[in-house]
């Protein structure tokens, strides 16, 4: 019995790596990915603080879910999640105070990341607190990893340095490395993402969505004019 | 409840008391009764909502008030980091607290006369006082070349002296950029001309691009530059590219944030509305008058 709760645990946790990522797979809370990974130590903060919502969240969801009357359903969700963001900034805000102050309003914006929302709507309704926990904690690292990933290429491509420590050195320090500026605007997270969901959809195949059409071939005698 | 004896025998004592207790008595009953209902009832619907807000609210203000006293010190330590740094005081493991009270002294002037002005100075809050109608000028439109609509009638200001020597005027200055309004401190020497230090404390520009208004090797470009010219006026400001030191006005030149325009624009905006009379100048007068 333990072994397969094991396994079962193992899996709530692991899965929402690759397997299930909540980026790459569910496409959910790619707006703070692209906000907040200009720099390793902001978004190493902010996969922190996004993990531990979602798992509180998550597991206290699940403890009153069979008390949640359907009407008011998403409303109790989103107060608990607003809650716990709120209780989430004063800490970072008494303890870390400089880089809350870099990540200004992108904690408080944790409420609307999707992810926090889809796992409570999709998981905890649905299971019991300890299971929603886990579940709460894989996403939350699938979701911390392609930060992380994002956040090394664009610090290190966009400012020459990793976690603040140089690198490369910048040509205007007197070094050889001229850096990307593209890689410091959020677009840039864009690309770095699409190029993460490639790889991982050419690693495993069983990914890909089925195409909702199939392109055909035009012959050219009617081709052109609509 | 299967729950109740858990915690009972946590706090065995407590919930003897509780039992005991008329109110709680009442209070159980009702519970049990509400869980009971058909999660559809209306009354059902209320309860949860009432009851998941009060716990909520409890548990943010229990967080807000517990780290209050822990965030205001961070706010204030910050602050006084921000000033140091500008003062060129700030070296490697300088005890914060200490190099601030020994050698920093703060002021409230009054911006239009020069004047200082008596008040509590630890308690007074510049950035408080500009959205206050009661303590701030309103800004026309043709004043108002820094963007940011209104200032405070008292400002704060920081001298660094030795014995009775000024050594550094430290004032505060703000402007709008490209996304944000840049709040930042302008360390002058005793003359009132020459600039030693500028810091943007608290900024919102694009990072990489305007956001390297924060970065110390262009900061130090600014040591040694004039603010104003012969003929009183402020010639301070950004240039688009790289200063050539020996051409004439190099010394009221400073080098433009490649890629970033309009914080540029932004910054030689702030310096000049700060330096000019509506600004700080005519304290920079008493103060170079005074010696």
């Amino acid at each position: 019995m333990s072994a397969v709760m094991n396994n079962e645990t193992k899996k709530t946790l692991i899965d929402p790596l690759v397997n299930n990522n909540p980026i790459t797979l569910q496409v959910l809370g790619i707006c703070s990915a692209l906000a907040v990974t200009s720099q390793m130590s902001t978004s190493l903060i902010m996969a922190v603080a996004l993990t531990a919502v979602t798992a509180c969240s998550s597991a206290a969801i699940s403890s009153i879910r069979n008390h949640i009357p359907g009407s008011i359903r998403i409303i109790v969700q989103m107060t608990i999640i607003a809650s716990l963001v709120i209780v989430v900034d004063q800490v970072l805000k008494a303890f870390v105070y400089d880089i809350s102050k870099q990540l200004s309003v992108f904690v408080g914006l944790i409420i609307t990341n999707c992810i926090v929302m889809g796992r409570a709507e999709a998981y905890a309704m649905k299971n019991s607190p300890m299971a929603s926990f886990i579940d709460g904690i894989g996403n939350g690292l699938g979701y911390s990893l392609i930060l992380v990933i994002v956040a090394f290429f664009r610090e290190l491509f966009g400012s020459g340095k990793l976690l603040g420590i140089d690198v490369f050195t910048l040509t205007k320090d007197g070094g050889w490395y001229d850096p990307n500026g593209l890689m410091l605007l959020p677009p840039s997270a864009f690309f770095i993402i699409g190029i993460i969901i490639w790889v991982f959809r050419q690693w495993k195949p069983e990914q890909n969505e089925a195409a909702d059409f199939k392109i055909m071939a035009i012959s050219h005698g009617e081709g052109g004019h609509h | 409840m299967p729950n109740e004896n858990k915690i009972c025998k946590f706090m065995g004592p407590l919930c003897e008391k509780l039992d005991n207790c008329e109110h709680y008595q009442k209070f159980a009953k009702y519970r049990d009764k509400v869980l009971a209902l058909s999660n559809d009832s209306l009354e059902k619907t209320i309860a949860v909502a009432l009851s998941l807000c009060f716990v909520c609210a409890i548990l943010v203000s229990l967080a807000a008030v517990a780290l209050r006293p822990l965030q205001i010190e961070n706010k204030a330590m910050d602050m006084k980091k921000n000033i140091l740094d500008v003062a060129g005081l700030l070296q490697e493991g300088t005890d914060i607290h200490t190099a601030f009270a020994e050698q920093i002294e703060a002021k409230l002037v009054d911006v239009a006369t020069g004047d200082y002005v008596d008040g509590d100075i630890e308690a007074y809050d510049q950035r408080k006082a500009a959205k206050d109608p009661a303590q701030n000028v309103v800004l026309s439109r043709a004043q108002d070349i820094a963007s940011i609509k209104k200032r405070a009638k008292i400002a704060k200001v920081y001298l660094v002296k030795d014995s009775e020597t000024i050594k550094s005027i430290i004032l505060p200055v703000h402007g709008y950029g490209l996304w944000s309004t840049m709040y930042g401190f302008l360390a002058l020497d005793a003359d009132g001309q020459t600039v030693q230090s500028i810091n943007f404390y608290d900024q919102g520009e694009t990072p990489g691009l305007g956001a390297e208004i924060v970065n110390p090797n262009w900061r130090a470009l600014w040591k040694g530059k004039k603010v104003y010219s012969e003929d009183g006026t402020v010639a301070l400001g950004l240039i688009k590219g790289l200063v050539d030191n020996s051409k004439a006005g190099s010394e009221f030149q400073v080098d433009g944030l490649a890629g970033a325009t309009l914080t540029s624009v932004g910054v030689t905006n702030l310096v000049k509305f700060w330096m000019s009379q509506e600004g700080f100048s005519a304290y920079l007068d008493k103060v170079k008058t005074k010696g």
